[in-house]
């Protein structure tokens, strides 16, 4: 797409420009580029010299058995807030859909979670679900299970997939319910004239038609469980117990503040953008082809 | 409607009533919390009817913070509100600057610094996160109010949205104003930015939540107790002695977090929605 008018002359264009390049080529590519390059040095114990060591900085991270344990977290953590976030959110969606009395606000509020910091829901659901003196911890104790989020991994991560998808699924609720109002009646009609009740209605032709949406707000998902949920993790779990949900971004944090080794978390930084960078790449060509549909 | 089903619309009610509640429920004991002193907490019989301690709350966590982060969480929040105007004005600012530029000059490089902005999408500040803390330091920006903000207005959101909108203006306006002789910053002034109010708004609305539920780069940043931010804040008052944490401040000033962003949701709704979709175009 290109403007048929323009205003002329070069000087005023590249000063209004300025700013935004300053910014992004300071604090995006020079950052960007410095990970990279620190990703193949090793410092060492000081942090006085650093030699250049190729890729064994990447050796030595597929060599850790956390790294590994850090990635099957992830991924876990990431399938089951974006499944349960986004199940949830539809089944919340196709019900605000229907045209019933109060729906404004209704919307209004499931969507205000949306407005909550990560860190802040992780810190509402510790405190529902606090070991001593959690008032949801009580019934859960009550049927015989010894809840304890601090030292039980399981019931960490638990902890960690609910106060998570609790605050993801005012987001996916708003674009299932752009996407269902955009279905067009007449199909929906259509397909109750041909004798479809609304369950087969739902899997036949509206599921169908919202995959786009789905697609979408997948890949959405994922990025948000693997960048945005730091917050959450850091204030619910730190990491613990004993590392068992450190995610990978998690990790990045952890290893290069508290262990202070540089090359490596330089190294799993450079591992994550070209994840980041794989999953955006996923989502334009999903784009270019809602386009032509 | 397809179709009348009294059931049908009985179970919609029952499940969106279901999903209220159980979205509402952990910020009402939050706000329960507030209401208490820390002894009745501790003991895991908290009530589920407000106390009578929120004015001692309130006032004790706004002007002197906890036993832990002797901050007053008043300072906090200005800190979050000086941090989330700051990236909201600011990307504002940029973005709708080289969005100008990039749709209305014709210039050398001109894709090339479209390319440039446009791959910062991809790169999360999380990613990136002790290079840029160290470049920060290097500047002397640790602990500042700069530091907090440039590098997170660093993005390439707002001039996609901002480019995306030009794009839609008619170009006989620009033409027209050509004709009348105005110039491009009278342009800019008179016929763009009247034009791109409602985008502003939105933009305006989703940057000002991102800029105050703002976590990891605070945390790294800031190393004065008066430089925190509340999001962060609160992070220090739960220590992991529970004994010692004082649960009516922490759930106190997780009240208070939530209170900006929550009412720019709900009162400003059309314009956050309208953000939101528009930005994830």
């Amino acid at each position: 797409m290109e403007k048929r008018a323009h205003i002329s002359g070069w000087t005023l264009p590249l000063l209004l420009i300025l700013p935004q390049m300053a910014i992004t080529v300071i604090f995006f590519y020079w950052p960007a580029s410095q990970a990279i390059w620190q990703s193949f040095l090793r410092e060492d114990a000081f942090g006085l010299a650093s030699e250049f060591v190729g890729f064994e900085n990447y050796v030595s991270l597929f060599e850790q058995p956390e790294y590994y344990r850090a990635m099957v977290t992830t991924a876990i953590f990431s399938s089951l807030v974006a499944f349960f976030s986004l199940a949830c959110a539809l089944l919340l969606a196709t019900q605000a859909d229907k045209n019933i009395r109060g729906g404004q606000a209704f919307k209004t509020f499931l969507i205000w979670p949306y407005a909550v910091a990560p860190a802040i829901a992780g810190v509402l659901w510790l405190f529902m679900f606090h070991p001593t003196l959690g008032t949801l911890s009580k019934p859960i104790k009550a049927i015989g299970i010894d809840w304890n989020p601090m030292l039980n991994a399981n019931h960490a991560m638990t902890l960690l997939v609910l106060s998570a998808t609790w605050k993801q699924i005012s987001y996916n609720f708003l674009f299932f319910l752009a996407g269902l109002q955009a279905i067009p009646k007449s199909v929906i009609e259509a397909a109750a004239i041909d004798g479809a009740g609304p369950l087969r209605r739902f899997w036949t032709v509206i599921f169908p038609l919202l995959s786009p949406t789905t697609f979408f707000l997948l890949v959405v998902n994922i990025v948000y469980v693997f960048f945005d949920t730091f917050g959450i993790i850091d204030a619910v779990t730190g990491g613990g117990p004993a590392g068992q949900t450190t995610t990978l971004v998690y990790k990045v944090y952890a290893d290069g503040r508290l262990g202070g080794d540089l090359g490596g978390s330089a190294a799993q930084s450079v591992i994550l953008m070209i994840i980041v960078i794989a999953l955006t790449a996923i989502q334009f060509r999903y784009v270019e082809r809602k386009v032509q549909y | 409607m397809v179709e009348n089903r009294p059931f049908a619309q009985f179970m919609a009610y029952l499940t969106l009533a279901l999903g209220v509640v159980i979205v509402a429920f952990p910020v009402y004991l939050a706000v329960m919390a507030s209401t208490f002193d820390t002894a009745t907490i501790i003991n895991g019989n908290m009530p589920l009817v407000p106390g009578d301690q929120a004015a001692e709350n309130y006032n004790r966590t706004l002007l002197y913070g906890g036993m832990h982060a002797r901050q007053p969480v008043g300072g906090m929040m200005f800190n979050s509100m000086i941090m989330a105007l700051g990236i909201a004005i600011g990307k504002i600012l940029i973005s709708i600057l080289s969005a100008f530029a990039v749709v209305y000059f014709k210039f050398p490089f001109r894709k090339t610094a479209f390319w440039i902005i446009f791959i910062t999408l991809m790169l999360p500040v999380e990613v990136r996160i002790y290079p840029t803390y160290k470049i920060v330091a290097d500047l002397g920006l640790l602990d500042t109010y700069t530091g907090l903000v440039m590098p997170l207005i660093a993005s390439a959101t707002g001039t996609l949205l901002f480019r995306q909108f030009f794009m839609t203006i008619p170009d006989e306006l620009l033409e027209a104003s050509k004709i009348d002789g105005a110039g491009a910053f009278r342009f800019f002034k008179d016929t763009l930015l009247p034009l791109s109010m409602t985008t502003i708004a939105a933009l305006f609305v989703i940057q000002f939540i991102y800029g105050w539920n703002q976590y990891l780069w605070p945390l790294l940043i800031t190393t004065k107790s008066s430089m925190q931010t509340i999001v962060i804040g609160i992070k220090m008052m739960i220590t992991t002695t529970d004994a010692l944490t004082e649960w009516n401040v922490a759930m106190t000033t997780a009240v208070l977090a939530m209170l900006p962003p929550v009412l720019v949701v709900i009162f400003m709704q059309r314009l956050f929605v309208k953000g939101l979709v528009e930005t994830e175009k």
